[in-house]
């Protein structure tokens, strides 16, 4: 109807934000509002009806999937109108949310090229995710309690992808934190889950700080949150690779540390896999874990002004990428492994971002959900049919550990072979998407490292991790799917696919998976169609972090033509050296059933206990905080100070004050009269020397 | 005439009373010191009649009025103590002690 005349308005205002017609507000509210009413509603149920079990089956995934339709919708009216103007960013003002004197956050978002890619993913992916859940979760009690929390969390994930100010951000970004912790312990009557969403909520206070300290320092320098404003000014005001650049781009870094597990706060990760694993699927896998990685991509002007802070986001990242890597290859629960090869991942998407390479990172980060997500699920099938199996023979083995699998494939084929193409796609074997994005991102590292030594150590780095990456995946198809059954003999009569409306949204992530290289093919490989679609789509986005880095000599290049198809050939033979060397080393001799396993030594006992580092933390950090906060805060300044000197001190003084008063009445008719006589001299003498 | 002396007098008398009151234990004396200090004050308003006219001295009705009343009810306290405590010391009669 009116919605061509509004887009030909739009178009003419080529390269100038515009504030978004009536339609688009309408979807806009609609897309943040029905996840929201989906929470109220499946709230609201799980208090007062907890039975209505198919309400919830089609609110829970319902709204989520309307979302995701609207949000298809928008992407092609404004992909039309992005193709003439590509900087009209839509901006979507519902209020003024905190005018407090001259700081004017509005409750606005804002739709661009990036929010829009985010957009669909999480709705997208979440959809699938929803859809499997009802499967799993089915006959949980908590069922509606657990899609009310769910829908909460897209919710608010929406919030952190669409809203066009960093405060705005925050809101999402804190609310997906508390969502995590509500679905990491939602079986809270274990104490281990409960512990587990304590510690993911309180390390990422941690992240939090630095996100805050970023936002008062930027309000400090630009005067403004939103992101036009800040991205406009932070050229212009501050100079680029100073102090003050730096700072604010470390504090936003420390944040996404927090958020996208890296080192040093990674710890939480492999814990949150506490929650049932859908939710290990969507939230700390494909969707909450990567707002680090928006974040940076995001903000990629600042981080561009900032090169030294862009070498730490691509050190931290290809360290973690290397580090969670190894301590995957000795783990023996099945979510644990693809816990720390979430982490690990997550390691590459900031060295893509860190490099400088935006849209490498972001399309690893479209890939990684799609893989990752259909890994996640994948597993959650396999632990829902070991499940099943302890259940009818009331056995009391580990569902999740990998050495009471082995030989799944003939139980469940189709689940079996969706995570093996997964598994070809992580550990990047052409032409599933994760080869592209991984070796986009590897390359780019490559080419920055030619005028600055140390991205090619982070290549490296990148390198042997994509290395352990095969293996470890590798090992983990080994137990889980190949080789000799160690279920048990009654267990294993149980063994059975999981129900279509698992298998179905399995089965179209797998699709996304071997075909979403497509969005951002390589020059290289056009003749499969055509390539840098993401990069292209994404370029308003990034243009201006390009110019500062131009400006600066660190953008971040492709190395020429013959050096990528070698660095391209290199990758692929370590992914199927790691692959086939996973393989072999796994089933060479036969894995023993949990029970009978004999304990780890050497090396891969450091490996299986994850370096320690969980001790160290322990150690040097919340121990000396438990002894300094009973024995010192509390016993001494507390109770020492605040209530010895403040509390009972005035009691005290009073008291003693009371005491002098006493004094005073000895009863002594002569003392009484004495006090009158001397004043009775003094008001004389006030009278007459006056 | 005499005016100076007269309040000279009067000062000494007050003093001597106030003296007393402070220093004296017995009640039946602190009680006579009391007395000596209306007197005093009696004695100044005689004197001050000589400049301000006789409203001073027919203030030394009044207070001799009162001062009889006082001395009835006065000593009828100090004999109810003295019933009580078998003394008059005032040392002994502290019960407003805090």
């Amino acid at each position: 109807m009116h919605l061509p005349l509004v887009l030909s308005a739009l178009a003419q205002d080529a390269g100038a934000v515009t504030e978004a017609g009536a339609t688009l507000r309408t979807s806009v509210a609609l897309i943040l509002g029905l996840p929201l009413l989906g929470f109220l509603v499946n709230g609201a149920l799980s208090l007062w009806k907890p039975t209505a079990k198919t309400a919830v089956s089609i609110i829970g995934p319902g709204v989520l999937l309307v979302a995701f339709v609207l949000a298809v919708l928008r992407f092609r009216e404004l992909s039309g109108l992005w193709a003439t103007a590509p900087a009209a960013t839509q901006i979507v003002t519902f209020w003024s949310w905190l005018p407090v004197g001259s700081l004017k956050v509005d409750f606005a978002f804002q739709l661009d090229q990036l929010s829009m890619v985010m957009l669909l993913v999480v709705t997208g992916v979440g959809s699938l995710i929803h859809l499997f859940s009802v499967g799993y979760m089915k006959e949980d009690e908590g069922y509606a309690r657990y899609f009310a929390y769910l829908n909460l969390f897209v919710a608010f994930m929406l919030v952190l992808v669409l809203g066009a100010s960093f405060p705005m951000m925050f809101i999402g970004w804190e609310g997906v934190g508390l969502c995590s912790y509500l679905l990491i312990g939602f079986w809270f009557t274990e104490k281990a889950n409960a512990d587990a969403g304590k510690k993911a909520f309180i390390v990422n206070r941690i992240g939090d700080f630095g996100f805050l300290i970023a936002m008062f320092l930027m309000w400090q320098a630009f005067g403004s949150l939103s992101f036009q404003d800040v991205f406009a000014k932070a050229p212009q005001v501050l100079p680029a690779g100073g102090a003050v650049i730096t700072a604010i781009t470390l504090f936003l870094f420390l944040g996404c540390t927090g958020k996208s597990a890296q080192i040093p706060l990674y710890t939480w990760l492999p814990d949150a896999m506490a929650g049932p694993t859908p939710v290990s699927a969507l939230i700390h896998a494909a969707t909450m874990v990567t707002a680090g990685v928006y974040l940076v991509a995001r903000s990629n002007v600042l981080f561009a002004m900032a090169p030294a802070s862009q070498a730490v986001v691509a050190g931290i990242g290809a360290l973690t990428a290397l580090f969670a890597a190894t301590i995957g290859l000795r783990q023996y629960d099945i979510k644990k492994v693809l816990a720390y090869s979430t982490v690990s991942q997550l390691g590459y998407m900031f060295l893509g971002v860190g490099t400088g390479a935006i849209t490498a990172g972001v399309f690893h980060l479209v890939t990684h959900a799609f893989f990752k997500a259909l890994l996640f699920l994948g597993s959650g099938s396999v632990i829902y049919a070991m499940h099943h199996a302890y259940h009818a023979t009331h056995s009391h083995e580990d569902a999740q550990d990998m050495r009471n699998m082995g030989g799944l494939i003939r139980y469940m084929p189709v689940t079996g072979v969706l995570m093996l193409i997964a598994t070809l796609a992580i550990a990047g074997i052409f032409p599933l998407s994760g080869f592209f994005s991984k070796d986009e991102i590897l390359a780019f590292a490559f080419g920055r490292g030619e005028h600055e030594p140390a991205f090619r150590l982070f290549w490296a780095m990148g390198a042997t991790a994509a290395l352990l990456t095969a293996f470890y995946m590798a090992r983990l198809m080994a137990m889980t799917f190949f080789g000799q059954n160690r279920t048990g003999e009654k267990e294993r009569e149980h063994l059975h696919e999981a129900p279509w409306i698992m298998t179905g949204p399995l089965l179209v992530l797998g699709v996304l998976t071997i075909f979403g290289g497509w969005l951002n093919l390589p020059e290289f490989a056009a003749f499969l169609g055509h390539p840098e679609g993401l990069h292209h789509w994404l370029e308003p986005i990034t243009a201006q972090g390009d110019r500062v880095a131009e400006g600066l000599g660190t953008v971040a290049r492709l190395p020429e033509h013959g050096t990528e198809i070698t660095l391209v050939l290199i990758a692929s033979a370590i992914a199927v050296v790691g692959l086939v060397w996973g393989f072999w080393a796994t089933n060479r001799k036969p894995t023993l059933a949990a029970h009978d396993a004999v304990p780890e030594e050497g090396f891969w006992k450091v490996l299986y206990h994850k370096y320690y580092v969980d001790e160290l933390y322990d150690h040097a950090i919340v121990q000396p905080l438990v002894w300094l906060s009973s024995v010192v805060l509390w016993r001494k300044v507390d109770q020492g100070t605040i209530d010895g000197a403040g509390v009972n001190g005035v009691a005290r003084l009073s008291a003693a004050l009371g005491w002098l008063g006493t004094r005073l009445q000895s009863g002594q008719l002569t003392g009484y009269v004495t006090l009158f006589v001397v004043g009775v001299l003094y008001v004389l003498g006030m009278v007459a020397w006056r | 005439m005499l005016l100076g002396p007269s309040l000279l007098l009067s000062a000494l008398l007050f003093t001597i009373g106030v003296a007393g009151v402070l220093l004296r234990r017995n009640a039946i004396v602190i009680y006579m010191c009391v007395e000596l200090m209306l007197n005093a004050v009696n004695l100044s308003f005689v004197a001050l009649s000589q400049v301000h006219g006789l409203p001073g001295q027919v203030f030394v009705f009044f207070v001799m009025t009162v001062a009889a009343a006082e001395a009835a009810v006065g000593l009828a306290i100090i004999l109810a103590i003295f019933r009580h405590h078998k003394s008059v010391d005032l040392r002994n009669i502290n019960l407003l002690r805090g």
